[in-house]
């Protein structure tokens, strides 16, 4: 469904990321694991035409988007739940869901439609429903992250980039955040690519997952090799620490 | 419809696996380049970074890996993670010279029994089988290889390792196998024991024979099946590249099809070292993708093959590559044609009743290649009449010289006068001083 080949994006001279290749299959959840600044962010940014590529070749279905600005983008069916959240405060959760699906209204899509998919994020997402007015900024963390992912399910998308949706949240609330992920695959088909400083949740909820390092690809796997792959439990898992620290 | 063990990697659409191929490829050149100084100083010399490589195609532009790099780093010099990753180290069969050292990390041992695992499954085995392994177990890859693809499959391994005919026998008798495991030289030395022995192979359970480790000709190929009535099929592997794995046969026996999301296969010519386009005979090159411990970019593999990408009956994309047709440093010049031993079995075994053991004795008489092929002589073509005699010497060299296109003088030696090997036969003495 999704194609990227020999991917090159820049930070000013900043050289982020250097041929990235990969390719999510329709109805995956495909993990990008990696150290800060590996370019993790900077692949979703890419996709999504925040940061677009210098060079290489995006593939959405077929369809070549690594030219198109990120409206653009967001129409062929590809939806960012940027790094920390990203909601419009001062609006309520409600507005902020609504402006999801801004795009729809400007293609002037049936508002039945647009309002019974705001009825099934509701559905989801129950507590946004009980905090329908209130506005976006009073909500917790996890909250607002719920916000994030429902505003992107309102544009309909058929991929959905996630960025650290775990971040700053508690345990409990983590948890619940990836039954979600997982539930949107599940009940949508939404496929899903993301990214997550948590690499051992993100490998237990994906199919797959590529390990950055430096701008490269170092390494792809099924998540179920990767877990147990030394350099990855080394360097983004926590283990051997002990062994690290000796050298 | 046939069983195939991973549908997901095995029916893959060409653009799918090339995709795959490419992904895997950059992430094991860039895992290369860091962590092994030898793929680093050899990029380096040709002035080439892992970036450089945007597509399958710039494969080419890498610079080939031998048996000798993983002597000079001998014995750990070519690993990519340091040691106490490493689980497993086993040596090359040493075909020809010294050893060569290869090791695998826990998760290559795991790929490797998936990879072995399909191309039993090809052939024909499942979780009702038993199978025999006669191969050595030890520092060869092959014994180890086929016993986890068993267990992979939920097969009963039987671990026979090689050697001890007869007691090999009646365990195939006791326990019922039906599955077995050698080369196909020791195929036909168990064939030839059981006659001996008066043992009827149809009083036997075996089904499907998994024979590998050295290239063999489908005139052997219907000798064993007649001989020990089971499916023979071919499997390939090396152990440098992972051990058997590589590629196997499916029941349709049309070539043995290459794990492509696994290795990158390449065909070049061994004189020019130019790749050479889908069809044509050369010597095949492999690179490893998902290899760990021992990635191996753009090994020679000193097989002669060709490779087939047309489609296959079985319902398999990947790519089949024909029974090995000889070795590139087998190969025999002789009056500047080139010569594989296994054209000279295939010319041996259509002579009705001709056994398979034979030599061929290269010399160079004044400034002349002389090729003589020695063959054990049996009941069959031996004859009291001298002009009979003559008669079938005369027509086994009409048929070799037109096979070649170079003349050979057959000579028949006593039975069992030629050395046997455990496993390979050595056929090839070349007494050329040049």
């Amino acid at each position: 469904m999704l194609r990227l080949k020999n991917v090159n994006t820049f930070y000013g001279k900043v050289h982020a990321l250097k041929n990235v290749s990969l390719h999510l299959e329709k109805g995956e959840i495909v993990t990008l694991i990696g150290a800060n600044g590996a370019g993790k962010t900077t692949i979703l940014n890419t996709i999504s035409g925040v940061t677009p590529a210098a060079a290489g070749e995006i593939l959405f279905e077929r369809e070549l988007v690594q030219a198109l600005s990120p409206d653009r983008i967001v129409r062929t069916g590809i939806a960012q739940v940027p790094e920390g959240r990203q909601v419009f405060k001062p609006l309520s959760v409600e507005d902020n869901l609504e402006l999801g699906a801004y795009l729809r209204y400007r293609q002037r899509e049936a508002k039945s439609r647009i309002q019974q998919d705001k009825q099934e994020v509701f559905s989801l997402f129950p507590r946004l429903e009980e905090r329908r007015k209130q506005s976006a900024g009073t909500l917790s963390g996890g909250e607002q992250q719920m916000l994030a992912i429902g505003r992107a399910m309102m544009t309909r998308p058929k991929l959905m980039l996630l960025d650290e949706p775990s971040m700053g949240l508690a345990p409990l609330v983590v948890q619940e955040i990836f039954r979600v992920i997982d539930n949107l695959r599940k009940q949508h088909g939404t496929t899903i690519l993301l990214v997550e400083q948590n690499a051992k949740a993100a490998l237990n909820l994906a199919d797959r997952g590529y390990v950055l390092e430096t701008g490269k690809v170092i390494l792809e796997g099924l998540s179920s090799n990767l877990l147990e792959n030394k350099d990855v439990q080394r360097a983004y898992l926590g283990r051997e620490k002990k062994e690290l620290w000796e050298r | 419809m046939e069983l195939i063990w991973d549908p997901t990697y095995e029916c893959m659409e060409r653009e799918e696996i090339e995709q795959l191929q490419l992904e895997r490829l950059q992430a094991t050149l860039n895992r290369a380049y860091k962590n092994v100084s030898c793929y680093r100083n050899k990029f380096n010399e040709l002035g080439i970074v892992p970036e450089d490589i945007r597509s399958l195609a710039d494969l080419a532009r890498l610079p080939f890996t031998t048996k000798e790099d993983l002597r000079l780093n001998y014995p750990y010099g070519m690993f990519a993670v340091p040691l106490r990753e490493v689980v497993r180290i086993h040596s090359s069969s040493g075909t020809t010279g010294k050893p060569t050292v290869v090791g695998y990390t826990k998760h290559d041992l795991q790929t490797w029994s998936g990879l072995v695992a399909r191309f039993m499954t090809a052939a024909g085995v499942t979780h009702d089988d038993v199978v025999q392994i006669a191969f050595g177990y030890g520092l060869f890859t092959g014994a180890f290889g086929l016993h986890y693809g068993s267990e992979t499959i939920g097969a009963s391994v039987i671990p026979m390792s090689s050697g001890n005919t007869e007691k090999q026998i009646m365990i195939m008798q006791d326990y019922k196998s039906t599955a077995l495991v050698c080369t196909p030289t020791y195929a036909i030395t168990l064939a030839d024991k059981m006659e001996r022995m008066g043992v009827d192979p149809n009083s036997l359970s075996l089904k499907v024979g998994l024979f590998g480790g050295e290239p063999w000709s489908e005139s052997m190929r219907k000798e064993i099946e007649t001989r020990l009535g089971l499916s023979a099929t071919d499997n390939y592997g090396l152990s440098e590249v992972i051990g058997p794995g590589v590629a196997g046969e499916c029941p349709h026996k049309c070539g043995m099809h290459i794990f492509e999301d696994a290795f990158i296969a390449e065909i070049i010519d061994p004189e020019t070292c130019q790749v050479l386009p889908p069809g044509s005979v050369g010597e095949l090159v492999l690179t490893t993708l998902t290899k760990e411990a021992l990635p191996m970019i753009r090994y020679r593999t000193r097989d002669i093959t060709s490779l087939d990408y047309s489609k296959c009956a079985c319902g398999r994309t990947l790519v089949r590559m024909k029974k090995t047709m000889g070795r590139s440093d087998d190969m025999l010049i002789i009056k500047g044609v080139n010569v594989f031993p296994s054209q000279i079995e295939e010319v041996l075994f259509a002579i009705e009743g001709c056994q398979p053991h034979y030599q061929l004795v290269v010399d160079r008489v004044g400034a002349m290649d002389d090729l003589e092929v020695r063959i054990e002589v049996t009941e069959n073509i031996f004859f009291d009449e001298m002009k009979r005699q003559r008669a079938f010497l005369e027509m086994v060299e009409k048929k070799i010289a037109s096979m070649l296109g170079v003349g050979a003088t057959v000579k028949l030696v006593e039975p069992n006068s030629i050395p046997r090997q455990e496993g390979k036969a050595s056929r090839v003495i070349d007494k050329r001083k040049i």
